[in-house]
């Protein structure tokens, strides 16, 4: 009879201290010579991580009431516009906000700044009501004065994502980075067999309410990711060889650090957020066992050309050939390069691995799992 | 005596076009020299990334002279600086690096910065999205 586990059983063995915990890395070479049935009996978690940047992020931020109170209808944070339709001094401030006066600085930035304790320059107006009477504020805030600051991004951690290349003349700029002519150079985002929705493709474990490193401090998963595509083309283990589902992600930044949260400026493209996330899957069964054995070898994503409107697709390739600096396109060998960071990644894997076996990092089991067979609209202009 | 390889960043006054001091450095002082990036304003100023190949005194010679001729000569590696504490290690610098200087170690993943094989093409300094890099090539000594 094959071995499986539950949450239950695998917390047991957290708070005695007697979990087996390996990284998505060392559990894809151990499988190198154990089968998934060996796996699963010794091995009950395996920690998956990402730090790359997520353009779709941003915090919720509570400022307090100034006294005659204001009813904030116009907020600048160090110039970059937040939210203004939240009540009276709630805001939601987006990471690809940037300030008019300095586009290289904007949302990314002020959340930045705000975990790292900095001052921030906070301005706003208002019409003025009979309750509300203030009708402009300028003051300082950082993260002792705001009520609450959480991050709560609607779109993190792709599952798999695509390599970027560039056919035309021109150099272009892309959150893919610097992508050079005649397709120079090839860059790719995901951290491979340690990214967290490759090892769990069909969200057996991952779902709401599962609880995660996020950016230094424990956060939760609260909802499937915007744009969250579970019927994109699969190679025959059934991962996605493209960019698939997402999943949106909450924590509070208060706690939270900036090693492991860092503000980007793209050029031409603007600001982003590299956010580190770390998932810690559960090994409940043979099943599991057999999705984080995957190796980079394993899994494919599509080389699509940035340089042509549609990004057209014209390769597959696996992550280990991009690992090696150089994938071969339609007979042209191009450079590789990586635009997020595996060092980091391999920290937050690390990091959640000693968590857990210190015992002081639990599974939650999802209290809904996310919806299957989900695909995407587009958008029709009208004019 | 050993060969070696240096790069220096020559910023030339406006009027320093009636010598040959490039020829010189060859014929009297037998440097091999490459010029690796030029960029020349008529009458303002002249920036050079120079790499020179000889016998080390000789090098030490070659600017001396250079020098005496009123042409600031700086070590590349001072003209370059990198923020490497901030440095995330995402990779970005080096799919636009095409001397090899910014590479990603193949085990540990973190870059490495080579400077001697810099050419100052100065596409990290656009490609960092965390604005790290800040190469000065056309300004200052």
């Amino acid at each position: 009879m094959p071995v499986s586990k539950t949450y239950h059983e695998i917390n047991e063995k957290i708070q005695k201290g007697n979990a087996v915990v390996l990284t998505a890395e060392e559990v894809a070479e151990m499988a190198k010579t154990a089968s998934p049935e060996e796996i699963v009996e010794k091995v009950d978690v395996v920690t998956t991580a990402t730090f790359g940047a997520m353009c779709s992020s941003g915090a919720f931020i509570n400022f307090g009431h100034s006294s005659p109170p204001i009813r904030m209808e116009k907020i600048r944070m160090n110039g970059v516009p937040a939210y203004e339709g939240l009540a009276a001094v709630d805001t939601y401030i987006g990471a690809t906000a940037c300030s008019s006066k300095n586009p290289q600085y904007g949302g990314a930035h002020v959340i930045e700044d705000l975990i790292a304790g900095k001052d921030i320059a906070l301005e706003a107006w208002g019409k003025g009501t009979d309750c509300y009477p203030r009708k402009h504020i300028k003051t300082r805030v950082n993260k002792d004065t705001v009520n609450e600051m959480f991050l709560f991004n609607p779109r993190n951690a792709y599952q798999n994502y695509n390599v970027a290349v560039n056919s035309t003349q021109n150099t272009i700029f892309t959150y893919m980075g610097t992508l050079l002519p005649n397709m120079r150079n090839a860059t790719y985002s995901t951290s491979g067999e340690l990214s967290p929705l490759l090892n769990d493709p069909e969200f057996k474990t991952i779902g709401i309410g599962t609880r995660i490193f996020l950016g230094g401090t424990t956060g939760y998963v609260v909802w499937p990711g915007t744009q969250f595509h579970t019927t994109k083309p699969k190679d025959e283990n059934g991962v996605p060889v493209t960019n698939g589902a997402t999943i949106a992600v909450i924590g509070n930044m208060k706690e939270m650090n900036t090693e492991f949260i860092r503000a980007a400026y793209y050029e031409k493209y603007g600001t982003s957020l590299f956010v580190g996330i770390g998932i810690p899957i559960p090994v409940l069964n043979v099943e599991m066992a057999r999705r984080v054995s995957i190796n980079n070898s394993q899994i494919q994503t599509s080389v699509l050309d940035y340089g042509i409107s549609g990004t057209p697709k014209i390769a597959q390739v696996n992550y280990a050939q991009l690992r090696s600096g150089e994938i071969t396109v339609n007979g042209q060998k191009i450079r590789t390069a990586p635009v997020a960071s595996l060092s980091k990644a391999r920290l937050i894997a690390d990091t959640l691995k000693k968590q857990i076996e210190k015992g002081e990092f639990f599974l939650q089991e999802p209290v809904q799992m996310f919806p299957t067979n989900t695909s995407l609209n587009g958008l029709k202009g009208t004019d | 005596m050993k060969i070696v390889k240096r790069r220096y960043v020559l910023k030339f006054p406006p009027q320093s076009g009636d010598k040959p001091l490039s020829y010189v450095l060859v014929k009297e002082y037998d440097i091999n020299i490459n010029i690796l990036k030029a960029e020349v304003i008529p009458g303002k100023r002249g920036n050079l990334l120079l790499e020179l190949i000889g016998r080390k005194s000789n090098i030490d010679k070659g600017i001396e002279y250079l020098e005496a001729n009123n042409v600031v000569c700086s070590p590349l590696d001072k003209k370059i600086k990198f923020n490497q504490d901030k440095c995330i290690n995402c990779g970005n610098c080096t799919a636009v690096c095409f001397a090899g200087a910014l590479t990603m170690h193949p085990e540990t993943w973190e870059l490495q910065f080579n400077k001697k094989e810099c050419i100052v093409c100065e596409l990290c300094v656009k490609a960092c999205p965390l604005n790290l890099f800040d190469i000065d090539f056309h300004n200052g000594n």
